[in-house]
């Protein structure tokens, strides 16, 4: 019983810190500009994938996950600067519309320059399963949940202690008033497509050991990320994180104790239980009417 | 206007000429056009991509060696991206403008079954790579298929599980359509076969963890075997994931992942000892002296390798015995008529392919039997056969 629980438990958290981190994404870039990025789950892919790669020509593993994270990085800001900063005069329904595209583009470019296959790394500590009170927990699963922890940490840090993570914070709150007072709000919004960029490669390097990649594995992500920044209420960074595990665990927990062919509905029946109770998310701001 | 009387006769003689040409046949000299619709890129891509090149090498090497009826081979091949309408929208432009003569392609069966009215209506062989059963059964006039079915691959899976004494099992299939319809077989035959299923679970074909899934049928009551249908990457994290949880039970998957890739995603360890059944190709080195497909399997093995640098799938096999076959028949109907082609594939007998010996009928547009499934054993990172 015991055992089945936990077994339950740990997949659900494993999955649940990947969606986690991809609604971090989608909060951080939506806080800066309402545009929620349809390409967040791309960068999760780059990140598993440049890693992949970087290892398999040789470059030693953390070299070649710092390499993954530092690209996608670099897309993350050519995104910005390609293709959002010149339409910056645009509506976020627009903006939005070319998200979607750039993720189809990112999708295309990984297909030509990487292959069509799927990808499989090591575990970072090996694959011998670990036994936990009866249930059997791969060594990788304390890596996906210590780095999502530490990126958590990391992500919160700046937020609340650095004059960087403060500007992005008071555009979040009100993007006029931050720009009245010398916030680069523009500036703000390349920042969080950055550091959401370096955010999903993370999670994509984490994850890769046990979910295997491929140049289409973001699109599954985006959605379920979507789902889970909706859940946590768009725009709460803590939301992001509530909801991702939430998500991870509900799909795991119906799986495991109602049946696997409902588990997906399962998950969704209750996302939308709670979007009926609370439409701005669990931790969404409330009240807040753009006219 | 005047026309001169030798000039209107022409013009009536060229358009009769042209009446009397039936749709669909061209004119010797010219080349005999074949058509591919390929899931070269999407999710089915793995088995796509080797298919296109299959067809790609051997149609040049063909045209090398002199054509088929002393024309040379064209083939225009779409890639639908695993999306089935797609695929009609190119069968379309196959028969209407491309005007091919006959067609080797279809990746997956839901693509097929799209395009099968299309090839139907205009009276074009299609000759399909998909696995699904339901391609050719009932069987359709112009319609047939290279790959085993899915149906076989249970039938098999389960002769192999009797004969180690074993016939509980536990089901885990993917909801795409490959491991539905697998899913839907394995079901149906397990009781002739006197097997019982007594756990049933299934997974998303995206999904990344089979933990929960697999903790619920090692839970289920006395389970002998676990029996996994489907494809892509769904197989090998579930083969990881069983190897997790310590599950002893043997596992098995089905010939949907038959290729070394399937063991490097699993990983070596997690994939010990797993068996499925795959064709020939698969073991290629491993077959008698005395197997008739030997030859044949190893000769298309050394030109894929040698050619791509990578290594042979059972897919691309499926390409490489749809396209001789259309070839063979090519040469026996001398003809490109596609109704005088039908019944040349049609006539199809012992045909050594890669996936079996191919004994076609008008109520068998496959014609492979069980022998043609040869049962492999994971050891050691590499396949090994299991004693016929």
């Amino acid at each position: 019983m015991v055992a089945e629980l936990l077994q339950f438990l740990v997949s659900g958290l494993t999955v649940g810190a990947v969606y986690a981190l991809v609604a971090l994404g989608f909060t951080l870039i939506y806080n800066a500009s309402d545009v929620v990025n349809f390409a967040q789950g791309e960068f999760v892919m780059l990140g598993g994938m440049v890693t992949v790669f970087a290892t398999a020509a040789g470059v030693p593993l953390p070299l070649a996950a710092f390499l993954a994270v530092l690209a996608t990085v670099a897309v993350g800001l050519l995104l910005h600067r390609l293709a959002i900063e010149p339409a910056r005069g645009a509506s976020a329904v627009t903006l939005i519309i070319i998200t979607i595209g750039a993720s189809i583009f990112l999708r295309g470019v990984a297909q030509v320059a990487f292959d069509k296959r799927f990808h499989q790394l090591p575990g970072f500590s090996g694959s011998d399963p670990i036994p936990l009170l009866g249930a059997a927990i791969l060594p990788q699963s304390f890596w996906v949940l210590g780095g999502a922890v530490l990126i958590f940490l990391g992500l919160w840090l700046f937020l609340e202690r650095t004059l960087a993570g403060k500007a992005v914070r008071a555009t979040a709150a009100n993007r006029l008033a931050a720009r009245l007072v010398g916030v680069d709000t523009a500036k703000v919004l390349a920042l969080s497509f950055g550091v959401s960029a370096g955010i999903g490669a993370a999670a994509g390097v984490l994850v890769t050991p046990i979910t295997l990649t491929s140049y289409d594995v973001g699109t599954l992500l985006a959605l379920k990320g979507f789902a889970a920044a909706m859940l946590g209420g768009m725009g709460s960074p803590l939301g992001a994180v509530v909801g991702g595990l939430m998500v991870g665990l509900l799909e795991a927990l119906g799986a495991g104790y109602v049946s696997s062919a409902y588990k997906d509905a399962v998950a969704f029946l209750v996302i939308v239980a709670v979007l009926f109770a609370l439409p701005q998310g669990l931790f969404g701001r409330s009240g807040v009417e753009r006219v | 206007m005047q026309v001169p009387a030798l000039l209107r006769r022409v013009l009536l003689a060229g358009a009769a000429l042209a009446l009397a040409t039936p749709a669909g046949a061209q004119r010797s000299g010219e080349p005999i056009r074949v058509g591919a619709v390929l899931s070269v890129t999407g999710p089915a891509s793995f088995l796509g991509d080797p298919e296109d090149k299959t067809l790609r090498l051997y149609v040049n090497r063909i045209n090398g060696a002199g054509g088929v009826n002393g024309r040379q081979l064209q083939l225009t091949v779409y890639d639908d991206g695993g999306d089935a309408n797609r695929a009609r929208t190119f069968a379309t432009r196959l028969v209407e403008d491309d005007k091919v003569v006959a067609m080797v392609g279809g990746t997956t069966t839901g693509a097929t079954l799209a395009m099968r009215p299309v090839f139907e209506d205009a009276r074009v062989p299609f000759i399909s790579l998909a696995g699904g059963v339901e391609i050719v059964e009932p069987p359709q006039p112009y319609t047939f298929k290279t790959p085993h079915t899915d149906r076989m691959a249970c039938e098999k899976i389960f002769a192999d599980l009797r004969a180690r004494g074993l016939s509980r099992v536990g089901m885990i299939s993917g909801t795409d359509g490959f491991g539905a319809s697998m899913r839907g077989q394995c079901l149906r035959v397990a009781q002739a076969a006197g097997v019982t299923v007594v756990a049933e679970e299934s997974y998303g074909p995206r999904d990344s963890d089979m933990t929960p899934q697999l903790t619920r049928i090692r839970n289920a009551e006395r389970v002998e075997a676990v029996v996994n249908a489907g494809f892509g990457q769904g197989p090998a994290i579930v083969t990881r994931n069983h190897a997790q949880l310590g599950i002893r039970t043997p596992l098995y998957q089905s010939h949907g992942v038959a290729s070394r890739e399937f063991i490097s995603l699993a990983t070596p360890q997690a994939a010990e000892g797993v068996r499925l059944p795959a064709a020939a190709l698969l073991v290629a080195e491993q077959l008698p002296e005395a197997d008739p497909q030997r030859r044949v399997v190893l000769d298309y093995k050394t030109a894929f390798e040698k050619e791509f640098n990578q290594p042979v799938s059972t897919f691309g096999g499926h390409a490489y015995d749809g396209l001789m076959i259309l070839v063979e028949a090519l040469k026996r109907a001398n003809s490109t008529d596609g109704t005088r082609l039908r019944d040349a594939i049609r006539a199809t007998r012992g045909f050594v392919g890669t996936g079996g010996v191919v004994n076609m009928s008008a109520s068998d547009h496959m014609g492979l039997d069980l022998s043609a499934f040869r049962m492999v054993e994971v050891r050691g990172g590499d396949w090994r056969l299991v004693g016929n």
